[in-house]
């Protein structure tokens, strides 16, 4: 008899033991899934079936079904391990029996379940889709009516006005600025942003560097920063006159 | 003029239980003691009264409808008499094809719910994800909220569950101790069973 080629039919797996075992080293098939009672009796009564008691192939079928039962208890008691493996071994006796006594309840308590169903399967009663809830009414405590007019009073009174006046940010129109670095650039062919906008509160600051941005956007001016955050250095561009010469000499 | 008929009595609590008995008709669930007495607005007690003078009236072998007490409220079933007919009429999806690994499962969370599927795994002794949503689908188990340590969701049996297997609550269920074997009858029994085994 070979036990690998043990036929099963289990509710997680069909076929041969060892394609079994094979699915479950691979992690195909998660050992919690398979019952190993079931295996078992399928093995019994293979071997019922022969008259003589072969028992190399009990021996091989001990050794494969322990293997099985370990990783599939590795899987189920995950955090039991350490609490099992301190108990010596009369104590885990007494755990295992305990636990099997505890499933025999279950399991008896599902048998009552079954019986009880049996037994009410002549009753037949509606089931509808939408549970109703009858609501009881909420009653409201006695009221004092001074209260709720002193309440009323209360919300018709003219809220006081709030003060904006933290909320006025004064922005000086962007052309004023453009006037005047265009004013520098006529005096000077290159000055500092940072010079020019010390002093200025943060709007005036982010409107002067708006104007920065308008020039040279229409190329009046060319920008330069050596890293993030160091000064601006702005310059006025040398192109049309030598563009200009370079244009003359290449037509003439 | 209308004028009501001679049978009907114009006793109050004839007419209370009148009123119950409508509400029941409509309702798609149990309905109890309290909730009867919200909707018909008038107290428990005369509730309960009118109660017993229908439960008097819908019974087994006196008429078709049957007032039970199931599910923690009130309800109208159909006479076993007629189950052969209504079986005609009506599939039972709920409890049709319970296997026993689902019975197993419904027994935990009866008795030990809330309970989560690593619980229902350890004493079961396979994982319980399939059977478990299976139950969920038939309405049998529902949602309790989630495991203070590990997070993981809990379980309990719902009212259907308890209608189903005609209980009036949990508390109908058999003791569990009652049931099955103690440890240590477990153990002389492992131990009689290696006795007996030839050497």
């Amino acid at each position: 008899m070979v036990v690998r080629e043990l036929e099963l039919d289990l509710d997680a797996f069909e076929g041969p033991f060892d394609l079994l075992l094979t699915l479950v080293l691979k992690q195909e098939l998660e050992p919690a899934e398979v019952d190993v009672a079931t295996i078992v009796l399928a093995f019994l009564e293979r071997l019922a079936e022969r008259d003589e008691l072969d028992l190399d192939a009990c021996g091989e079928f001990l050794v494969l079904v322990a293997a099985l039962l370990e990783l599939k208890a590795r899987g189920l008691f995950e955090f039991d391990d350490e609490t099992l493996d301190e108990l010596d071994p009369e104590e885990a006796a007494e755990e295992l029996a305990r636990r099997l006594a505890e499933y025999r309840r279950i399991r008896a308590a599902a048998a009552w379940l079954s019986e009880r169903l049996e037994e009410e399967s002549g009753r037949y009663f509606r089931l509808g889709p939408a549970p109703l809830a009858p609501r009881t009414a909420r009653r409201v405590a006695p009221q004092d009516p001074a209260l709720f007019a002193d309440a009323l009073r209360r919300l018709a009174a003219e809220p006081p006005s709030v003060s904006l006046a933290h909320m006025a940010l004064r922005f000086p129109p962007v052309a004023e600025f453009l006037g005047r670095f265009r004013a520098l650039l006529a005096r000077r062919r290159r000055f500092d942003f940072d010079t020019e906008v010390q002093g200025l509160s943060r709007a005036e600051a982010a409107v002067a560097f708006l104007a920065l941005l308008e020039l040279r956007k229409s190329g009046e001016i060319e920008l330069d920063q050596a890293s993030p955050f160091a000064p601006i250095r702005v310059a006025r561009p040398e192109r049309p006159e030598e563009e200009e010469k370079e244009w003359i000499a290449r037509s003439a | 003029m209308d004028r009501p008929l001679r049978l009907i009595s114009s006793n109050p609590v004839d007419r209370l239980a009148r009123t119950i008995e409508a509400l029941l008709v409509v309702a798609s669930q149990p309905l109890s003691l309290e909730e009867l007495a919200a909707a018909a607005d008038d107290d428990t007690e005369r509730v309960e009264t009118a109660l017993g003078l229908i439960g008097d009236r819908y019974r087994e072998g006196r008429s078709g409808i049957v007032l039970e007490h199931v599910a923690g409220g009130w309800a109208f079933r159909a006479a076993t008499e007629a189950a052969e007919a209504c079986g005609r009429l009506f599939e039972r999806p709920i409890e049709r094809g319970l296997s026993p690994a689902a019975l197993e499962t419904l027994a935990i969370v009866a008795y030990l719910g809330p309970c989560t599927r690593p619980d229902i795994a350890r004493l079961r002794g396979v994982a319980a994800d399939g059977v478990v949503a299976s139950l969920l689908e038939r309405g049998l188990l529902a949602e309790a909220g989630r495991d203070d340590e590990g997070g993981a969701v809990r379980y309990r049996v719902t009212p259907l569950f308890e209608r189903v297997f005609g209980l009036e609550s949990l508390s109908a269920l058999p003791r569990l101790d009652d049931l099955g074997e103690d440890a240590e009858d477990l153990r002389e029994r492992l131990e009689a069973v290696a006795a007996q085994r030839p050497a």
